[in-house]
């Protein structure tokens, strides 16, 4: 008797649930199509900056750049992200503001394909979607906001050691992975540079802290160790640069040997302080999402297709042209010393 | 639960089968507490939300808890024995790697690599129930550390590489909508109900079932009343670890894109989501028809939320405070129920 009746129960339960389903979607399926309200009107233009996650201070940064950019053209703009990088996450992101008609997207991919078929049914839904610091497939974007070209960060890495070494004597490179794809392509290019324009710098090793901090911290202490004579290290991964720093600035090497290479403010500010670093280069995100922001604004405005050749104005950057596969190149990478270093903060 | 005083005016004496009538024990449990919040956010969402009452929202909505809804399934049952599983979404992760390497990398077919993923679901399944059931170790224990082995495991097959390499057909199924464009039914609704209504009948309806309430209320006393502890144990956590595995194939094919660090994090979603839906931790209480209605629910207050303009920080804080009232409630209205006895009493 008892379990006959739980059974009823539990069969009543299931019942109702799904019915309740059925009639909820039944109702809403005959007012489709209403999905397009929250967009523009007029000249207002809604930007939505999508990050890989939250709480992220490079990405607080270049959304701040993309805010200011908005308010700077009368645009609303909104910032709404998942709290762990991961492409699902993004998704339902993407897919909220396609329901809500936002005028533009902004994102910086977590993987270059999982996001591709929520952001092609936003492009459907009338949403210009652009791409900045980690891109998808060309295809499911309308342009990629380019923050460096490999020769143009080989190019200031090499600038910088000749300057800080005086253009002449060895220099050594502290590397990630000895397989990481960027950097070795960096360092070929750093290699033509060095052959080419530098004659008297000789680049006397590679070696390979693997992004890993105790790693990148004890190869610094052996370069310094095999070859005396080192003048200067190039690190092009913010790890490597970081644990070097750390070893110079509490050796006597500090201050004789320079250290320069692709870093981020907040791990640089105490070497560049105290000393043990002059100069440092990465891109300025602030400007990244700015710029970001105007191509969105371009986009939506009809000013721009995304196509080759096309050209937009960035307010205070300046003017700039959509280059090949629809990218959007920021500039020269961005150089930080002891002047501009207090005013980052990622 | 509350045992009725027989009404001591006839003899032989008879007993009523219930305290309450039929109405009051099913109407008011923990389950339809959840259903009752789900319809009055639903509906309050429906009318207040911008964009929420369209068949997009919906379809999204499925889409996105596909994976939670399929694996609260046994997840349910897990935690009904006063076990738990906290290895489902590094299955998920696993599988998903393995249905990458399989069809991408060593060209099977995608049926058999499927087949292949849901078999390696069912073996960590087994691991784990073999660990717990016959070696006797705790669950919380086991699976921690199978949560760590089969992400590590996934990370290895792929390591930071995604695959995306997948026939469309497959990829475009488990988001084609069932009853055609505009309609918020999405494919993989379908396995989803299939599987729905064999847990409900193998929970609710058999005597499997009763051995796992029997189990968490006191698995020694239902040992020696017939249940096989340690076989049903078993193959809960092979079911948990095959429901996992397809979960991962879905969550690879909508998303087109097999990595190792798939549906990180999930496992915490599902038993919230469960413990929401009136199942209660130490086992021997809940049902499924809460359970459902639990995960819907949480899933119907991110949407909403969502288009609202929320982003995710403040989104748990309103799912996080809603699970602690949640498993508050139970404890709360059992005291207030003794208070009140006492009260009659003196």
């Amino acid at each position: 008797m008892k379990i006959r009746n739980r059974r009823l129960s539990a069969l009543a339960a299931v019942t109702v649930v799904a019915s309740l389903a059925l009639t909820a979607c039944g109702s809403s399926d005959s007012d489709g199509g209403s999905s397009s309200s929250g967009g523009s009107d007029g000249g207002n233009v809604s930007v939505t900056f999508l990050p890989k996650n939250l709480g992220n201070p490079y990405f607080d940064t270049s959304d701040a750049g993309g805010k200011e950019a908005v308010e700077a053209f009368g645009g609303t703009y909104d910032e709404v992200g998942p709290d762990t990088a991961t492409p699902d996450a993004q998704v339902s992101y993407i897919n909220t503001a396609a329901q809500q008609g936002v005028n533009a997207l902004v994102v910086s991919a977590n993987d270059p394909e999982a996001i591709c078929d929520a952001l092609d049914e936003a492009r459907d839904a009338g949403t210009k979607v652009v791409t900045f610091d980690s891109d998808t497939n060309p295809e499911c974007r309308d342009l990629f906001i380019n923050q460096a070209t490999a020769d143009g960060i080989a190019k200031v890495e090499v600038d910088m050691i000749a300057e800080q070494i005086g253009d002449s004597g060895q220099i050594a490179i502290l590397s990630a992975a000895a397989n990481a794809t960027n950097q070795n392509a960096w360092i070929e290019l750093m290699k033509k540079d060095l052959a080419a324009d530098h004659p008297n710098i000789d680049l006397v090793d590679v070696v390979y802290g693997d992004d890993d901090d105790q790693t990148s911290f004890d190869k610094t202490a052996g370069l310094l160790e095999s070859h005396p004579d080192l003048k200067g290290i190039i690190s092009p991964t913010t790890v490597g640069i970081a644990a070097a720093a750390r070893y110079l600035s509490t050796s006597d090497a500090k201050g004789k040997v320079a250290l320069t290479g692709l870093g981020t403010p907040n791990q640089m500010r105490e070497y560049v302080k105290d000393g043990t670093v002059t100069e440092f280069a990465l891109w300025n995100p602030h400007d990244l999402g700015y710029l970001a922001a105007y191509a969105a604004q371009a986009l939506v405005n009809g000013d721009i297709t995304g196509a080759e050749g096309d050209s937009f104005t960035a307010g205070d950057l300046g003017d700039f042209t959509v280059g090949k596969d629809g990218t959007v190149l920021l500039g020269d990478p961005y150089r930080f010393n002891k002047d501009n270093i207090d005013d980052f903060d990622f | 639960m509350s045992t009725a005083t027989a009404p001591a005016e006839s003899t032989p004496r008879t007993y009523p089968s219930y305290a309450h009538a039929l109405w009051r024990r099913v109407l008011l449990t923990r389950e339809f507490a959840v259903i009752a919040l789900l319809l009055v956010v639903f509906f309050y969402s429906r009318g207040n939300v911008p964009n929420f009452d369209g068949p997009l929202t919906l379809y999204y909505l499925f889409l996105d808890i596909a994976p939670i809804l399929l694996i609260a399934l046994p997840m349910t049952l897990v935690i009904v024995t006063g076990e738990i599983d906290l290895s489902v979404a590094s299955v998920m992760g696993l599988s998903s790697a393995l249905l990458g390497t399989l069809h991408a990398d060593a060209g099977w077919s995608m049926p058999m690599a499927a087949l292949a993923a849901i078999l390696a679901g069912v073996l960590c399944g087994a691991v784990n129930g073999f660990l717990v059931a016959y070696v006797g170790l705790p669950s919380l224990a086991v699976t921690i550390g199978t949560l760590a082995l089969y992400r590590g495991l996934a990370e290895g097959l792929l390591g930071t590489k995604a695959i995306t390499d997948f026939p469309d057909k497959w990829r475009d199924w488990p988001s084609n909508r069932i009853f055609g464009d505009g309609t918020s039914y999405p494919m993989i609704l379908v396995p989803f109900l299939v599987l729905l209504v064999l847990f409900v009948w193998l929970l609710h309806f058999s005597t499997f079932g009763r051995g796992v309430y029997e189990i968490g209320l006191n698995d020694e006393a239902a040992h020696f009343t017939g249940v096989n502890v340690e076989r049903t144990k078993l193959l809960l956590f092979v079911m948990s670890g095959a429901v996992s595995a397809f979960a991962g194939l879905y969550f690879t094919l909508r998303y087109g894109s097999a990595r190792g660090d798939n549906a990180s994090g999930l496992e915490l979603q599902v038993i919230a989501a469960v413990l929401l839906g009136g199942v209660s931790i130490f086992g021997g209480r809940g049902a499924l028809h809460g359970v459902v209605a639990g995960v819907v629910l949480i899933g119907v207050i991110s949407s909403a939320m969502r288009l609202e303009g929320y982003t995710v920080n403040k989104i748990n804080i309103v799912i996080g405070t809603l699970l602690v009232l949640s498993v508050m409630a139970t404890p709360a209205i059992a005291w207030v129920q003794r208070v009140w006895a006492r009260r009659r009493l003196s």
